[in-house]
């Protein structure tokens, strides 16, 4: 039990004075993946049932790895910073900050697989 | 923090029901019941109200309750118009104002419940201090540097006109009330009504604090818990839309950095 005026528990510590670069953030993020995801996703579709070496020939040429890796790597961003969101409505205290963490290392961890595989394949 | 069930002591149980009365157009109401006094869970209540001798309200079936069925039924009521905002509740699944909300749009029984997610103080009194914490914690009153002018501060009708569809809230909280978001984080979440409110300061032409109110305003929990779901516009009694004030505030956020 703790004393404390309405006021006080409404104002808790203040604001952060953050939170607006995270919702621009996400917005450029959105927009930019509703133009590469299409483009990426036909390309991984006309690559879809082709042998091997013809798959890895596609995903060598400049522009399906470098959209290749911007989809990796944007989306994997969009997708952290949206988990982070989604983790901070339902969840608190400790499991909110594991729950971060883990989003944002799972995020960083398949870029870098992704990204690995890219430049071992086109190079 | 979000809940999955209700804690034990909060299971809605079946109450009373009480005499039905003779007559063609009897009309049933299920009304949610909790008293602080008697430590026991809360119950529904069964009522029947003869609608030949009714007024067309909610309000009126539930003032003819309290005054010829069951005193001790508790709720808030004053103007009856719709213009305190007193007394907002659950009706039909959806938080409006008993005193504007009429019985022929409901279809079936009358189930009437408090504001969910909030503590109750009584039967359909909801606890609106913290509620109405957050709007004072807003400045929600006209801040100036400038000194003082020899009449009042004057505004043009085109700066007038963009208060419209802001000053009309009568805080009755029947939007922040069906705001998942303020029901998970209400909290540190200001909720719609609050935001609402906020704008309508931030873009009030004579009013010269909109950096501090901006500042005040910015953090991922006060403001940016808005995930645009609009249950707010969809049940606000007055017809407002705090969604779009909540968007406009987070685009004159944006205009500061980009």
């Amino acid at each position: 039990m703790r004393y404390l005026t309405a006021r006080k528990r409404a104002e808790g510590k203040g604001a952060a004075h953050t939170g607006t670069e995270h919702h621009w953030s996400m917005t450029v993020s959105a927009v930019a993946l509703a133009f590469m995801v299409p483009t990426w996703l036909y390309i991984f579709g006309s690559a879809l049932g082709q042998l091997q070496e013809a798959v890895v020939a596609i995903f060598a040429r400049p522009f399906p790895a470098i959209l290749t890796a911007l989809v990796l790597v944007v989306g994997m961003r969009h997708f952290a910073m949206g988990a982070t969101m989604m983790i901070e409505d339902y969840a608190r205290g400790s499991a909110r900050k594991i729950g971060i963490i883990f989003a944002y290392s799972l995020s960083a961890v398949i870029v870098a697989t992704g990204l690995f595989a890219l430049v071992k394949i086109a190079i | 923090m979000v809940q999955f069930t209700l804690p034990k002591n909060s299971k809605v149980l079946t109450g009373k029901t009480w005499p039905k009365p003779e007559g063609k157009n009897v009309r049933k109401f299920q009304i949610y019941r909790w008293s602080p006094d008697d430590g026991k869970n809360p119950s529904v209540d069964t009522y029947f109200v003869d609608m030949d001798k009714c007024g067309p309200m909610v309000l009126d079936a539930l003032i003819k309750i309290k005054n010829e069925i069951d005193p001790t039924l508790t709720f808030r009521r004053s103007c009856r118009e719709g213009i305190c905002g007193s007394c907002a509740m659950n009706i039909d699944g959806i938080n409006t104002l008993a005193c504007i909300y009429g019985l022929d749009e409901i279809k079936g029984d009358v189930k009437i419940y408090p504001l969910p997610h909030m503590p109750v103080i009584k039967d359909l009194i909801p606890d609106l201090t913290h509620f109405y914490a957050q709007h004072a914690s807003i400045m929600p009153w006209l801040e100036t540097k400038t000194n003082r002018p020899a009449k009042e501060w004057r505004q043009s009708i085109e700066d007038r006109k963009k208060l419209d569809g802001l000053y009309e809230c009568v805080m009755c909280a029947s939007c922040s009330t069906s705001c998942p978001s303020y029901w998970w984080n209400g909290d540190k979440y200001l909720g719609p009504a609050a935001l609402l409110h906020a704008y309508r300061w931030i873009i009030d032409s004579r009013d010269e604090a909109t950096g501090e109110r901006l500042d005040n305003l910015e953090d991922p929990f006060k403001l940016y818990r808005c995930h645009t779901i609009m249950n707010c516009a969809k049940t606000c009694p007055k017809g407002l839309n705090p969604a779009k004030a909540i968007a406009e505030i987070k685009k004159m956020m944006v205009e500061r950095v980009v």
